[in-house]
């Protein structure tokens, strides 16, 4: 076996791991998307926002410092404690469900009945919103994210690997951070089925996302319901701002991993969650390994950017509802 | 009491269908043309040519094309931003190929070279509906950009992987380059917007227009009706595409002057076209006009009161900016969702009434 298959290898393991960080992202679109129709594409500034609350919680900064010392000349920066990282993200989460209540009350309350654009284009305003809110209450400058997880080359697997190659293979790289994502992301799907089937919320859930006005007929409180689901979404941005956040910092470029998890959502189908995870998995490895194999060598590199909207396109065109979409029916 | 049709007698059919049909409207249309080509010209400068007036004119052509591919045939697209690299790149390429050509010339090429890249992108639009195809518009936007990016060819082998407008003349007189003047390249700016804008409206009033908004409100039963579903997409992608592509051309040429494509068309600009459709008013061109307007003037409004009038750092007023963008749309969704034009609509309905509203 020659070497570049086991690095081809390699990079197929750490776009699977890659692709669990898309699904993470695309359940929070999923989720939204089922139960009321908004494509949110806030979702990728919410993983941002709470990222930044959860740093400056973490830190004690005074939030809104910089505007503060602009408007009276003071020199306040932070509080001066370091919360635990446990009671950190508890806190953050708080914060997620109340801006899903504010979401609920001053943007989607007066939206309904309105066509799908303009709600899409809701949550757009609302992203620029929060994009700018978020750095005037916590300060744009990139921060560092720990709350513990563990970085780096993972040893075990490096060394319990190594016997599979030749005395030149020193095992299978892979980062600890990501295996804590994927298995993170697995808990979090595991946790989002048993409550969506077995709990009293969870199935008026699925209720709404069946059939709005059947489901109000029977009693079940549709503003409600939207609260509990931009809380979960919230509640998936935080896990993903955390995971990316540790990552790579907390910046600007964290928004973007919504731009990421569109073509996860097109591939797997907008309304279906298995889909967004099989999807983010057939991303993350495809665009990994395009690179690997075609673009490094022969275009000239960075085809991660646009591969895998070009595997969507190519694919609905085939698929037109995605691979576990709802089948499209149209009446006229 | 002056604007209403009463005692307006219209004796031919070209009168009955003309543009303006109140004689009012009509004077007004024509006192607005007079000025922007006789005043204006005499009393523009460079820091409200470059701040505000070209930006406008210039997003306004951006807007009045997605306007006809989302306003008007329904199909929403995030590639604009592309598009427009398109248009700024093709102009690059012809500039530097073909020295003698005339900017004029150039800047219509570009569109046509737009209009076919837009076409192509607009194949899966046959397809793909609804957010899926909004999503799939992204691909253009991506795939674009990267394109002009990696391939050399495209910014002519250059160090810096930028282009730069080399000087052109109209009548003597440099609209681009350097050394350009501010009301030479306003009125080249302006021909432009006048002649797309007229077209446009007369375009979105004829039969391809109606087609468009037979597919928008409903495509299944308009292929029943015996519109063709994939001319009338597929006229829309390339006619929206010609438009923003002579908009990124202009972008260039006339206003940048030098540009790299990530920073000047990245998602971005998309994005803030499409709030001036949105905010302008759907399916609308002087929403278009509205849209363009708001968006250009806002920002440097709320830049000159907090960076001039209340000394802030430029960094927090940024920060600002984005707050109050992001409120305004959702505030100005909820209230208006059809736009600034609903709002001139209902002035003109008041109008008509007044002074005797009952």
């Amino acid at each position: 076996m020659s070497a570049g298959f086991y690095y081809g290898t390699e990079v197929f393991l750490n776009g699977l791991m890659t692709g669990v960080l898309y699904s993470l992202v695309a359940l929070g679109f999923v989720l939204i998307f089922k139960s009321s129709g908004i494509f949110n594409y806030a979702q990728g500034v919410m993983a941002l926002f709470a990222a930044l609350t959860l740093v400056g919680l973490q830190d004690g900064q005074v939030p809104f410092a910089h505007l503060i010392n602009s408007i009276f000349g003071t020199q306040v920066h932070h509080f001066g404690w370091h919360l635990p990282a446990l009671l950190a993200i508890l806190l953050t989460a708080g914060v997620m469900v109340v801006l899903a209540i504010l979401v609920e009350r001053y943007i989607l309350r007066h939206l309904v009945n309105q066509p799908d654009i303009i709600l899409f284009m809701a949550t757009i305003g609302l992203a620029y919103f929060m994009e700018g809110f978020g750095d005037l209450m916590w300060g744009s400058e990139i921060k560092k994210l720990d709350v513990g997880i563990p970085q780096g080359g993972n040893i075990w697997i490096e060394e319990n690997t190594a016997f599979l190659g030749g005395d030149d293979f020193y095992g299978f790289y892979l980062d600890s951070l990501d295996i804590v994502a994927a298995v993170f992301a697995g808990l979090l799907v595991l946790s989002l089925v048993l409550f969506s089937q077995y709990t009293k919320t969870g199935r008026a859930l699925r209720a709404v996302a069946d059939d709005h006005q059947a489901a109000l007929s029977v009693g079940i409180s549709l503003r409600f319901i939207w609260v509990v689901v931009w809380s979960i979404a919230g509640f998936i941005a935080l896990v993903a701002g955390i995971m990316w956040g540790s990552k790579s910092g907390v910046q600007f470029s964290l928004s973007l991993i919504a731009l990421k998890a569109l073509p996860v959502l097109m591939l797997g189908g907008f309304t279906s969650i298995p889909g967004a995870i099989v999807g983010g998995l057939i991303i993350g490895v495809g665009e990994k390994m395009f690179e690997f194999l075609i673009g490094a060598p022969f275009l000239g590199g960075a085809t991660e950017n646009w591969f895998a909207y070009m595997l969507a396109l190519v694919f609905l065109v085939f698929r037109p509802q995605g691979l576990f979409g709802d089948k499209i029916i149209e009446r006229v | 009491m002056f604007y209403r049709e009463a005692g307006d007698f219209k004796t031919t059919y070209a009168d009955d269908s003309q543009t303006f049909p109140i004689k009012f409207d009509r004077y007004r249309y024509w006192a607005v043309l007079a000025f922007a080509f006789l005043v204006v010209p005499f009393i523009i400068n460079d820091y409200w040519l470059n701040a505000v007036v070209l930006p406008f004119l210039i997003y306004s052509v951006a807007a009045i094309g997605l306007n006809i591919l989302t306003g008007y045939c329904g199909q929403v697209s995030l590639g604009s931003g592309g598009f427009m690299a398109v248009g700024a790149y093709a102009c690059y390429k012809f500039m530097t190929s073909f020295p003698g050509m005339d900017i004029f010339s150039v800047i219509l090429l570009s569109g046509f070279v737009t209009a076919a890249v837009g076409i192509l992108f607009g194949l899966p639009s046959l397809r793909i509906k609804g957010f899926y195809l909004a999503v799939a518009t992204l691909a253009a936007q991506f795939f674009l950009v990267w394109l002009f990016n990696k391939v050399p060819w495209f910014y002519n082998y250059s160090a810096s992987g930028q282009i730069n407008a080399p000087e052109r003349t109209v009548f003597g007189y440099a609209v681009t380059g350097a050394e350009t003047q501010a009301w030479a390249v306003y009125l080249v700016a302006l021909v432009f917007v006048v002649v797309l804008a007229v077209v446009a409206r007369n375009l979105t009033r004829g039969s391809l227009g109606r087609k468009w908004m037979a597919i928008r409100d409903m495509d299944i039963a308009a292929e029943i009706i015996g519109v063709n579903p994939m001319t009338a997409k597929l006229s829309a992608f390339a006619i929206s595409s010609f438009y923003v592509g002579i908009s990124g051309a202009m972008f260039f040429v006339l206003y940048l002057g030098a540009v790299e494509v990530g920073e000047a068309f990245g998602i971005g600009k998309s994005f803030i076209i499409l709030f001036m459709v949105i905010i302008g008013g759907l399916g609308s061109i002087f929403g278009s006009f509205a849209g363009a307007a708001f968006m250009v003037l806002m920002p440097v409004l709320l830049k000159n009161v907090m960076v001039g009038q209340l000394g802030w750092a430029t960094d927090l007023a940024a920060h600002f900016e984005f707050v109050i963008v992001g409120g305004l749309i959702i505030v100005f969704l909820i209230l208006e969702p059809h736009g600034l034009a609903q709002l001139w609509r209902l002035a003109k309905e008041k109008l008509r009434l007044w002074p005797f509203p009952h």
